[in-house]
């Protein structure tokens, strides 16, 4: 009866083979058009130590905030069915917490500060996760109309907590987060995306959640008959995902050392979800995989890389982009896996089945 | 082709990851005839009529269709549809908030303007020649489920037709509505379509068919004439050995019969969707809720299980008050239950057969302490061995099970979290004959360790032999409760028609 655990388990990781297949494409593509592309050096950088460089390096650093917005736009969109389009003006919210608690002492950093800061922007960061997950769970708002309201105003929010400035914060302790903690050559955000990996991995792994928001997401009515808090489900998964924005926009302040409201991750919650896409999660909620979003982000992020190394105007680089995703999401579309399977099928079944065609 | 035959299917196969859903099976449809496809569930009657319809590919065989010289390919519905090939899913698919001439003629006028006026002239022509008791500018929501599936076949036959499919059509009809249905089918025939009507309900493949065509495991077992081939002969056939007798099954009211501590108790219990009532069970009893379709017997089980708003009412559980809002809190409470609309409130569909199996466990275990990889295993392959559940892997998706194996899936779920009240409203819907008498059995044996069961069925000889009271409603009001010598068929169809007890 188990004959073929073998083949579902193979399904399982099939999944994963787009955003690969992507990562691999743009590393063979690179390495042709330059030989020394992926090679990681070690210099010294401004406080003596020795740190790590290199292309590589910066396409994992620099896709940080990315990887963990996709990682709680995975949740949202496998437990609501629907995307939040706010994650880019809420990580702009959190990171002007963060600045202003950090400017209210008065120019004085301590580390204790510095959590004190991160723990209230987080804070505020799930409240506003949680207004968005009130309006789709419990009001039936459509995810991408209910988080379109801060997706307009979130940004006037985060004006306003500094008053309209775009203060900067110069501290040893935030360029630590933004860049490397000394004696580590490691950029720092790159540890941050693994300790929410790890938190991630934790989290299922020692709680149901995996299991209820699939089940939500597959079909509510039944969760509910089978005494799941699916309203609790869809509020705690954009709970999680306003956490995961209150890190990016930490480490999007500290990279920079000041806040900048109007341009901090801008844009990127087109990126988170088609990290999601690319990653081979449906965007119509259910099933998900969390590790595929986390591949497509980072193929994402190394497109980006590749095409400003090509030298590309900034202004081109969106319609390329737009171009390689569109295939990639072609490439991962049930019509294609289809046919691919149909193809395979054909190829591998001849033997048998011959009989019954020649029999006419 | 041979005259009079409409459509034949030669060495048809078809495999899924893992099964072989059917290899090389045939299939004969003459022109007016109504063939009954007939097996167990997961036989491959469902993938055959997919296959036929195109949604899905086969890996060899041939199709071939009256009036076309070569064998045809169909590559999908629509295209089968031009063929002449039409169906009927189990399912309603069709749009219960738009009228009934909409729903059988939109997505199908050709050209530009939709003239209203004509397609309600013809949507009452073609209703009125079918007899379907419909009015075209009436809401499809507000028909019986019957007239509903009516009112799609009416939109199947609407085109050239020459193969109607009917997949499990009667499975939520009641008798009367079957009666009807079955009109109708005979009024297609008479008109030269040839209906491939698959069913688990023998004596509706006696009353209608004309032939039989027998799957077991997906493969042929042959194609018989009714007459010739009498009732024992084809469940030998299908399920490949004797049908032990249901003799032996009778013996209930003499183990449930005087049951003395209550389980469950409720007073003017009521929810938005049913009237207060009152209702108890004792420890180990059998009891049924039976009335016609819509007399609100489900909704009466619901509000038990907190599965509508409860709007109000006392409930105790072995004596003690409980609250019962939602489902959440009747499962605390050890009460499980198997809901009547599989699809929409039983199944996960993508998620794994292990995954549906473990899930309302797993819930009452609570978030913080998830089930082991191994022991969700054991509990699936457990309750797999333990209800014949034919899945390839623990790991399928539930949804690419046959609807009979989805629904022992569910059932499983709900055996699996060990309830000492369970609810089950047409656990037997889509089984096949030789497991439908497994699951009475099941649930008398249950009953005898100490389960208190109320079934819902609308088969009121399965409902007899399982259950020692029955509680009859009619226009959601219980109207008569049956017990002991009371619990004949006359008896229980008297009381549902309303010249039954004097507490009117
Ligand atoms: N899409 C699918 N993917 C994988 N397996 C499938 C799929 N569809 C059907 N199967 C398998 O093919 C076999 C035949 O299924 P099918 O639905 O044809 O049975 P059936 O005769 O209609 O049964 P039932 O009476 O329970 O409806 C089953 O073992 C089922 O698990
Ligand atoms: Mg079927």
């Amino acid at each position: 009866m188990n004959k073929n655990t073998k083949g579902s388990a193979l399904a399982n990781y099939s999944q994963l083979l787009v955003p690969l297949i992507a990562i691999l494409l743009l590393v063979i593509f690179n390495l042709f058009r330059d030989p020394s592309f992926f090679s990681v050096g070690i210099t010294t950088n401004n406080n003596g130590d020795p740190v790590l460089q290199g292309n590589l390096i910066s396409i994992l650093n620099g896709a940080s905030e990315l990887v963990i917005l996709s990682m709680g736009m995975t949740l949202v969109t496998a437990a609501s069915g629907g995307q939040d389009i706010s994650v880019g003006a809420l990580a702009a919210i959190a990171g002007s917490v963060f600045v202003k608690v950090l400017k209210s002492q008065g120019g004085a950093i301590s580390p204790v500060l510095v959590v004190g800061a991160f723990l209230l922007c987080c804070a505020v960061a799930m409240a506003f996760g949680a207004f968005n997950g009130a309006l789709v769970s419990v009001f039936n708002i459509q995810p991408m109309i209910a988080t379109l309201i801060l997706f307009t105003c979130g940004r006037s929010i985060a004006y306003w907590i500094n008053g309209g400035a775009t203060p900067t914060i110069s501290s040893p302790i935030i360029s630590a987060i933004g860049s490397f903690v000394p004696g580590m050559p490691v950029p720092t955000p790159i540890l941050i995306v693994i300790l929410m990996g790890i938190f991630f991995a934790l989290l299922f792994r020692f709680t149901t959640l995996g299991l209820y928001i699939q089940t939500v997401g597959i079909n509510q009515g039944a969760a509910r008959l089978n005494g799941i808090n699916a309203v609790g489900i869809k509020l705690l998964s954009f709970i999680l995902l306003g956490a995961c924005c209150s890190v990016a926009g930490m480490i999007g302040v500290s990279r920079l050392g000041l806040i900048n409201h109007e341009t901090l991750l801008i844009n990127i919650e087109m990126d988170a979800i088609l990290a999601v896409a690319i990653g081979g999660n449906s965007l119509g909620g259910g099933k998900f995989r969390m590790l595929g979003s986390v591949l497509g982000a980072y193929a994402i992020q190394a497109l980006t890389i590749t095409l400003y190394a090509m030298k590309v105007p900034s202004t081109d680089v969106k319609a390329y982009k737009a171009v390689v995703i569109v295939l990639l999401v072609v490439m991962g579309s049930p019509k294609v896996k289809e046919t691919v399977e149909r193809l395979r099928k054909r190829a591998g079944g001849k033997r048998p089945a011959g009989a019954g065609k020649e029999a006419a | 082709m041979e005259e009079g035959i409409v459509l034949t299917m030669r060495g048809i196969c078809k495999s899924f990851p893992g099964v072989k859903a059917l290899s090389n099976v045939d299939f004969t449809l003459r022109r007016g005839e109504i063939h009954a496809l007939m097996g167990e569930n997961g036989a491959g009657k469902s993938t055959l009529i997919k296959v036929l319809t195109g949604v899905y590919a086969k890996d060899a065989g041939e199709i071939r269709i009256e009036g076309i010289e070569d064998a045809i390919s169909i590559r999908s519905p629509q295209e089968a549809q031009n063929y002449g090939i039409s169906t009927v899913y189990q399912e309603i698919t069709l749009c219960p908030n738009l009228t009934v001439a909409e729903n059988m003629f939109i997505g199908r006028t050709p050209g530009r303007s939709v003239d209203w006026k004509g397609m309600e002239k013809k949507a009452g022509a073609l209703l009125d020649s079918l007899g379907i008791p419909a009015r075209p500018k009436q809401q499809l929501g507000s028909c019986s489920l019957a007239v509903q599936q009516m009112v799609a076949i009416a939109r199947a036959v609407d085109t050239e037709c020459k193969v109607l499919i009917l997949d499990e059509p009667t499975s939520s009809l009641d008798d009367k509505e079957v009666a009807m249905l079955f009109r109708l089918m005979r009024e297609l025939k008479a008109r030269g379509v040839g209906i491939v009507f698959v069913t688990h309900f023998l004596e509706q493949v006696y009353e209608v068919s004309d032939r039989i065509t027998v799957l077991r495991n997906g493969e042929l077992v042959g194609e018989y004439e009714v007459e010739k081939l009498p009732q024992v002969e084809l469940v030998a056939k299908m399920i490949g050995k004797e049908l032990e007798g249901l003799s032996d099954i009778k013996r209930r009211s003499a183990v449930a019969g005087g049951a003395e501590d209550v389980v469950y108790e409720a007073e003017m219990l009521s929810s938005t969707e049913c009237r207060p009532f009152d209702f108890h069970i004792g420890k180990g009893e059998v009891n049924g809720f039976t009335g016609l379709l819509g007399s609100g017997r489900s909704e009466s089980v619901r509000a038990i299980f907190g599965a509508d708003p409860v709007t109000g009412g006392r409930v105790k559980v072995d004596g003690k008050s409980v609250k019962v809002q939602k489902p959440y809190d009747a499962m605390r409470q050890g009460i499980g239950y198997l809901p009547e609309d599989r699809k929409r409130d039983g199944i996960i569909a993508d998620l794994s057969v292990r995954e549906n199996i473990i899930l309302a466990y797993q819930v009452m275990k609570g978030m913080g302490h998830p089930l082991s990889r191994a022991q969700a295993e054991a509990f699936a392959d457990e309750y797999i061995q333990a209800l014949d559940i034919k899945t390839a892997s623990t790991d399928t998706p539930l949804g690419s099970l046959s609807g009979g194996n989805q629904q022992k899936v569910i059932l499983a779920r709900w055996l699996l979290t060990h309830p000492k009240y369970l609810i089950l409203d047409e656990p037997t819907r889509g089984i096949d004959v030789g497991t439908k008498t497994e699951i009475q059995r099941l649930v008398l044996k249950l009953a005898e360790e100490g389960m208190s069961v109320t079934f819902i069925s609308s088969e009121i000889e399965e409902m007899l032999r399982t259950c020692s009271r029955l509680i009859v409603m009619r226009d959601r009001n219980i109207v008569g409760e049956l017990t002991g010598n009371e619990l004949t068929q006359e008896r229980v169809m008297h009381t549902i028609a309303g010249g039954g007890k004097e507490d009117e």
